[in-house]
């Protein structure tokens, strides 16, 4: 039972990674200019990369308990919505630019706060993981915190759609902060610090923290909005064509 | 054929980056340690640069062609992510191939990193000129390891081997 919230632990925040990575990745050469689109692909390397790691441990995980033949390949590419663990909000869609920014700085934010719990953890391959990975989501968090500030603090234009997007996500934000039964960090006690760091910048960006306390749950534990039932055919596509096929 | 780790180390030397032929496997860092488990037998443990860096792949790729080659007949590449790649362990004549290549190599230890929001960009010295009247373009480039910067005076603008 330990090792199996162990795994699914692991699967959640690989899930997270892929499927951010997969949202973001479509904005490849469709970036509103050629170095914001490099910008988003790179943070979508990123992702990608932490991704194979996570899936890589999960597999070596899998099938140490029940002798299968699991690869980071199988898990993103032959697993179906209820089996993906990912929060909510990495499967919404892009919408504009300022939703794209808004998402990512939620959960680069979040991530930089779970992943400095992780590097602490007792388990050494995760606290590699993390200790990794945060090196590349400081960077990411600075590059669209500068963003958020740009477009909340630009024209009325960008302030009015920020606006739009912190309406649309915040009630997706919630679920960073409510545990799943087999997560063992503490996301809880992280959401106070969260808010302080998207405070700052919302107050240069003159934006502000939504009232509204109500917040969607459901992705943890494999319950999804329609959106991730599009995104897994065609991110799976080759796999349910082809079933095996290797290049 | 015994082979020694100077050996094995001398052929790695050979191996270069595919995006930035210049720099060899070992002048960037990634070699973390060689074991020779038999005659025949080399186990090369690497370490990967940023987590989604396409051209490890290639790399592990290469080390094996190049062991075969070297007359090995068991190459085992392993990976290791602990403790993390820094551009620290670059090598000093690294950075000055990086330098005649036409990329700013990284100009600070990454624990001084700065690591807070809305600090001041870093003036990189222009590799073309020399000067520092530069500034930042994007912090992202034609690589996840690079950002690209242009230089005032000179007008270049030229790709920087982040700090990382």
């Amino acid at each position: 039972m330990k090792n199996q919230h162990l795994i699914n632990s692991v699967l959640h925040i690989a899930d997270n990674a892929l499927i951010l990575g997969q949202r973001n990745a479509a904005w490849c050469a469709h970036g509103p200019i050629l170095e914001q689109d490099i910008a988003i692909t790179n943070i979508t390397l990123d992702l990608i990369g932490q991704a194979r790691n996570f899936y890589q441990y999960a597999a070596s995980l899998i099938n140490e308990a029940d002798n299968k033949n699991e690869t980071e390949d199988t898990l993103a590419f032959l697993r179906n919505e209820r089996d993906f663990k990912n929060l909510l909000i990495c499967e919404l869609p892009n919408g504009d630019w300022a939703q794209t920014i808004l998402r990512q700085f939620f959960f680069s934010t979040f991530q930089q706060l779970m992943y400095q719990k992780m590097m602490h953890s007792s388990d050494n391959q995760l606290a590699a993981i993390a200790a990794k990975s945060i090196k590349e989501t400081n960077y990411h968090v600075k590059w669209i915190s500068e963003w958020v500030i740009r477009l909340g603090d630009g024209t009325d234009e960008s302030n009015q759609r920020m606006k739009n997007a912190i309406e649309y996500l915040w009630n997706y934000t919630g679920e960073f902060f409510i545990a799943a039964d087999y997560e063992s960090i503490d996301v809880a006690g992280l959401k106070n610090e969260w808010l302080e760091k998207v405070k700052l910048v919302f107050d240069e960006a003159t934006l502000s923290i939504p009232e509204n306390k109500f917040m969607q749950t459901g992705g943890k534990t494999g319950v999804h909005t329609e959106h991730l039932g599009f995104i897994l055919p065609e991110m799976q596509s080759l796999q349910r064509n082809f079933p095996g096929v290797e290049w | 054929m015994n082979h020694t780790k100077e050996h094995i180390y001398s052929l790695l030397a050979q191996v270069t980056d595919p995006e930035i032929p210049v720099l060899t496997i070992l002048d960037l860092g990634i070699v973390r340690d060689v074991i020779c488990t038999q005659d025949n037998a080399v186990e090369i443990i690497i370490t990967p640069t940023y987590s989604g860096c396409p051209a490890m792949d290639a790399i592990a790729f290469d080390i094996k062609l190049k062991m075969i080659e070297a007359g090995f007949t068991q190459v085992k590449i392993t990976y290791t992510l602990s403790p993390a790649w820094t551009t620290d362990w670059m090598t000093e004549a690294g950075k000055q191939k990086l330098k005649q290549y036409g990329i700013a190599p990284p100009i600070e230890r990454s624990s001084r990193l700065n690591k807070l929001l809305f600090d001041q960009d870093e003036h990189i010295p222009c590799p073309q000129c020399g000067s520092t009247n530069t500034k930042l373009l994007s912090e992202f480039g034609s690589t996840a390891c690079k950002a690209l910067h242009q230089c005032m005076d000179c007008k270049e603008p030229f790709d920087y081997f982040k700090c990382h």
